[in-house]
């Protein structure tokens, strides 16, 4: 369609505008909370995640080492040191001596003190303090200093919130209730969708409909009586209310409709041929499913998995209400949103542990891409 | 590790069961029912057990569906009949108790706020989008970043935007994103999320930004699915740019724009974790799927009025329901 | 006057050149046919007179103006599609007034040259309907009816029977030439990969093969007249037996010797440089007989025979040439398998090429 005579090459040039400015403005936000988590928790307090990305200048105190450390190098007395604690490319470029002044200096220079003594910062941050007498007291010197630091990185957020805020725990009790309740309804959903799609009985029509219609009920009208089920089920038999199984068993209900739905569509586009020629090759109906349908619908059961996958990764609701909230049962997205109300203004908690609870979802995303847009496709687009 | 061992344990155990429950299914059917001979005997067996073997594929999925699905659909239209403990009938009374109650109210105006603006604005971008990408080389990798948000739980989306909309009183620098750009355009920073009705647009920006990444996907493809020919036949009648997207291409793909719209509204009406992590409800935020969240647990839960909002979403979705299985059986015919 | 000229036009897809190189004029009224096998461009070359791809090189004229960078719709032309391209969303009375809608024609205006288009065609019942509502005859005329109401200058066909069924075709294709008739100003351009189609509707035909024009002129010089080997074998079904022979006499009236065959004279004016050269000879099916003692071309063995009743087809096999020679003998001829047959032909239907496929003029009667 590009090459349409007479018309002009300008509009493109404002579609690649907009495209761009649309996908920063969609990015944007993710972004933040990655740079943000990759901060150190006392910049992050003070300043914007946009700030870290390039050198920032800041005025900082630092304070010389103690008298302690002197060291007598006639006629002087002289301590020495770096005021930065790793070389992190920092650079000073003004110093001063009282809070009155602090940008007095240039870095590399040498200020007088009053009293005979000197002091003298270098770029990088090392400093040299002499004084013709020794030095007094307990505590260093303050020194005051411009710098430019360059964009810093830190894992030390990450470190925290997997070892000590339960992350790490949370992560494990998701990948327990999402990995088995991925697979286990992908089986159940592609039985029934073969005897849906290819065998004839009666009743079939309706039960179709049935589960087109139950693709749209609420989980919300399932909760309650749900809720009243596990607990008397758990009473009666004497087990507790909220398992792993459990939860297993209700995502394995709530995505059966798509499951069904979906697995369905695609088996009964297979060509019927197939079919009966193995049919009249011996086969039965249990065979073809094993041996044909099983195999050739296997876009259609990984398009399943990764829906049902995200869906199970990303609930919050079914998991706040069929598993308890001790930390062996508390999900990811459950931890989340305890932080949320409980460390509110700690964003280095915040926002690294939101991107360890996004980081499997999206790494899944971006591999499977293409199975999940098939399977949205067959799912939706039909007719 | 132990626990994902146990997992793993449950894996193949769940599969091996359902595995083993039609292979032994089929395997006692065959046994009983025996037709690999000629017999007429045989004939008759092989029609009996065609008859029952659709009902072994069937069942676990039926167990399932009625246990989680269908059963909890009549309890809970049941429970709203009933008291707190669902043991004492009650009749309309939450009904009444419902349309009288200031929050339940506020949560019906908000929901039809959010009903009206998320699949508005996601069906829009979405078709905006999926128009503009098409027609750029880069398209695709613009495309999966904007879908990309889809990947991502509510709760996740809630974390990054809260912190967009972080607010610190004025003075201090703001590190959240919008403020900084408030205060950098000469306006005084606000508290975004608590300003009554206002807040509520703030909260469906974050379902806007995950949905219209799904609402892209699908009418990308369908915009794709207009044949050329009738777009060629529109310029040589003298159709150009706004003229072709809205005459030509737009009236051709209505049916998948109401899919998106209605998979959409579906969605919006049982969103529950944005309104849960943001404000859980307050400054005039609260919608039905929280609101009735609250009720299923606020002072050791009423099952009643629980069950009651969840039957009055219940009600809104029924029209988008019965659309579908229409649809579905025109298509079957 | 020239309606459409096109200078030198070249079009090329990155580094494809699909066309490479065309000068045509063709004249107001005329009916132009480009027919070609699939891939020789001429989709695109009509594509590049409609405005729909841009010219790579070239110069495009209609009615003496250059039209490289006007749009399609300023063009003054209308284009029926291969798949009729009808809007599906509107009714056949706004996809034939669309374009006039756009144009801001006036209601009665619209209304006026739609119902007289309808008239034409007989569409006049179907005005409300929308097009899936409609057989693909139907459709096809609404997609006709739609052009008309552009009343253009140059009408365009691309391939527009391709997608009826064979009966409807041959009633289409005949309305089409009526159409020709009724506007007897307007400037008809049509693709088409059948040569039965191009052979019927065409005041001029234009061959086209890989980019390239291989030959214009009318369907009957194509058939007697054909410039190379190319055309003498596109033009006409079934197509042209060649093989290859020794031009043993030049002059106006040559001597070949086709292989596995004996010598024989021709209505072909070779010169006698040629002499001794090697060339291909050419006679077409229908004008092969079996010979009854007199002079033969070919000799050799019947491997197929085929009896369709009224004409019987055999397959000879000539010499150590690997292509049969097909002969399309009139009515049942007795003739089987593993025979030896003679064939001849008159020195007026055959045709000479040199080594490079260039024919060598015949005798014009």
């Amino acid at each position: 369609m590009s090459g349409i005579a007479g018309q002009g090459r300008t509009g493109n040039g404002i579609v690649h505008i907009a495209v761009l400015v649309i996908v920063i403005l969609w990015v944007m936000p993710t972004f933040g909370l990655l740079v943000s988590s990759l901060r150190d928790k006392d910049l992050l307090a003070v300043s914007g995640w946009w700030t870290a990305l390039t050198t920032t200048e800041r005025n900082e105190v630092g304070r010389a080492n103690p008298p302690a450390d002197q060291v007598e190098e006639a006629p002087v007395y002289v301590i020495s040191g770096n005021l930065f604690e790793a070389d992190g490319g920092a650079e000073v470029t003004r110093f001063g001596i009282s809070i009155q002044d602090p940008e007095a200096f240039d870095a590399g220079t040498t200020a007088d003190l009053k009293d005979g003594g000197t002091v003298t910062i270098n770029p990088d941050g090392s400093y040299r303090l002499t004084s013709p007498e020794p030095f007094e007291g307990s505590r260093g010197q303050r020194l005051f200093y411009t710098a430019a630091f360059p964009p810093e990185f830190t894992l030390q957020n990450y470190e925290e919130v997997l070892s000590s805020e339960g992350i790490g725990q949370s992560f494990i009790n998701s990948l327990t209730v999402a990995v088995p309740a991925t697979i286990i309804p992908i089986l159940i959903a592609a039985f029934a969708a073969y005897a849906l799609a290819w065998m004839k009985f009666p009743g079939r029509a309706l039960l179709l409909s049935v589960v087109v219609g139950l693709l749209v009920v609420p989980l919300q009208m399932s909760l309650i009586p749900l809720l009243k089920l596990y607990n008397d089920v758990g009473e009666i038999f004497g087990v507790p209310a909220k398992t792993y199984v459990g939860i297993w068993l209700a995502h394995t209900g709530f995505g059966m409709p798509l499951a069904i739905y979906l697995l369905r569509n695609y088996i009964r586009g297979l060509p019927g041929e197939i079919m009966e020629s193995a049919r009249i090759d011996g086969a039965s109906d249990f065979d073809i499913f094993m041996r044909i349908v099983l195999p050739l619908s296997m876009p259609a059961l990984a398009a399943f998995a990764i829906f049902q996958f995200l869906w199970v990764w990303n609930d919050l609701l079914v998991a706040m209400v069929f598993l308890s909230n001790s930390s062996d049962q508390l999900v990811l997205t459950g931890r989340l949103r305890e932080l949320l109300g409980s460390r509110g203004g700690n964003w280095e908690i915040l926002t690294a542990s939101a991107f360890v609870s996004i980081l499997v979802p999206v790494a899944v995303f971006f591999s499977l891409q293409r199975f999940l847009v098939r399977g949205l496709l067959a799912g939706s687009v039909k007719g | 590790m132990q626990q994902l061992l146990g997992a793993l344990v449950a894996i193949v155990l769940g599969v091996g069961a359902c595995a083993l429950y039609y292979f032994a299914a089929n395997t006692i059917l065959d046994l009983i029912f025996p037709f690999r001979d000629a017999s007429p005997r045989a004939v008759r067996n092989q029609k009996i057990s065609s008859v029952i073997r659709p009902w072994l594929f069937l069942g676990p999925a039926l167990l399932v569906l009625g246990v989680y699905l269908v059963y909890p659909v009549f309890d809970s239209i049941r429970l709203s009949f009933y008291d707190r403990s669902g043991e004492e009938f009650v009749g309309l009374s939450n009904y009444v108790w419902a349309f009288g109650d200031t929050s339940f109210r506020s949560s019906i105006f908000n929901n039809l706020l959010w009903l009206i603006v998320v699949p508005a604005l996601s069906t829009g971008f979405g078709l905006l989008i999926a128009y503009l990408t098409d027609r750029i080389w880069w398209g695709n990798i613009a495309k999966s970043l904007i879908f990309m948000p889809m990947a991502i739980s509510f709760i996740g989306a809630s974390v990054i935007w809260k912190f967009i909309y972080d607010y610190r009183s004025e003075g201090s620098t703001q590190i959240g994103l919008l403020n900084a750009i408030v205060e950098g355009l000469g306006f005084a920073p606000e508290a975004w999320i608590t300003i009554p009705f206002w807040n509520n647009f703030f909260l469906m920006i974050i379902l806007v930004w995950i949905q219209t990444g799904f609402a892209m996907v699908i009418l990308s493809a369908a915009l794709r699915g207009v044949p050329d020919e009738t777009i060629e036949a529109a310029i040589i009648d003298g159709a150009r740019g706004w003229q072709l997207f809205f005459y030509i291409m737009i009236p051709q793909i209505w049916g998948t724009i109401a899919v998106v719209w209605t998979t959409i509204t579906i969605l919006v009406l049982k969103v529950f974790d944005i309104v849960l992590a943001m404000t859980n409800g307050q400054w005039d935020t609260q919608v039905l799927a929280n609101l009735m969240f609250d009720w299923m647990f606020r002072g050791g839960g009423d099952f009643g009025r629980g069950a009651t909002i969840a039957v009055v979403i219940m009600i809104a979705v029924i029209p988008i329901m019965i659309w579908n299985i229409r649809r579905m059986n025109a298509e079957e015919r | 006057m020239a309606a459409v000229e096109l200078i030198d036009l070249k079009k090329s897809f990155g580094a494809v050149d699909v066309i490479k190189g065309v000068d045509l004029d063709i004249q107001q009224g005329e009916f132009i046919v480009f027919v070609g096998p699939s891939g020789c461009g001429k989709s695109t070359l009509l594509r590049l007179i409609a405005g729909l791809e841009e010219i790579t090189s070239g110069t495009l004229k209609i009615a003496d103006n250059v039209v490289n960078d006007v749009p399609p719709s300023k063009r003054g032309i209308a284009m029926v599609f291969q798949s009729y391209a009808l809007y599906p969303h509107m009714s056949v009375f706004n996809n034939m007034a669309f374009g006039m809608k756009l144009a801001r024609a006036s209601s009665d205006e619209i209304q006026k040259r739609v119902s007289a288009a309808a008239e034409m065609l007989q569409l006049t019942p179907l005005l409300t309907r929308l097009p899936r509502q409609l057989s693909g005859g139907q459709r096809q005329r609404v997609a006709i009816g739609r052009a008309i109401v552009r009343d253009p200058q140059v009408f365009l066909f691309d391939e527009p029977l391709s997608n009826l069924d064979a009966a409807l075709r041959v009633a289409t294709r005949i309305e089409i030439s009526k159409l020709n008739e009724r506007m007897v100003d307007t400037t008809m351009i049509y693709v088409t990969h059948d040569q039965v189609e191009a052979m019927t509707l065409a005041d001029r035909i234009v061959v086209l093969n890989a980019g390239l024009v291989e030959q214009v002129g009318t369907p009957m010089e194509l058939y007697l007249h054909p410039d190379n080997l190319f055309v003498a074998q596109f033009i006409g079904s079934p197509a042209m037996n060649v093989v290859p022979c020794v031009i043993e006499a030049g002059g106006e009236s040559s001597v070949v010797r086709a292989e596995g065959g004996n010598p024989v004279t021709t209505d072909v004016a070779v010169p006698g440089s040629a002499k001794g050269s090697k060339g291909m000879v050419g006679v077409r099916p229908e004008d092969l007989k079996l010979a009854n003692g007199g002079e033969t071309i070919f000799t050799g063995t019947v491997e197929i025979v085929e009896k369709l009743g009224e004409v019987t087809l055999i397959y000879v096999k000539v010499g150590n040439y690997e292509e049969p020679v097909l002969a399309k003998l009139v009515g049942i001829v007795d003739v089987n398998r593993g025979e030896t047959v003679e064939l001849a032909a008159l020195a007026k239907d055959l045709h000479v090429f040199d080594d490079k496929g260039k024919a060598y003029k015949r005798k014009r009667t």
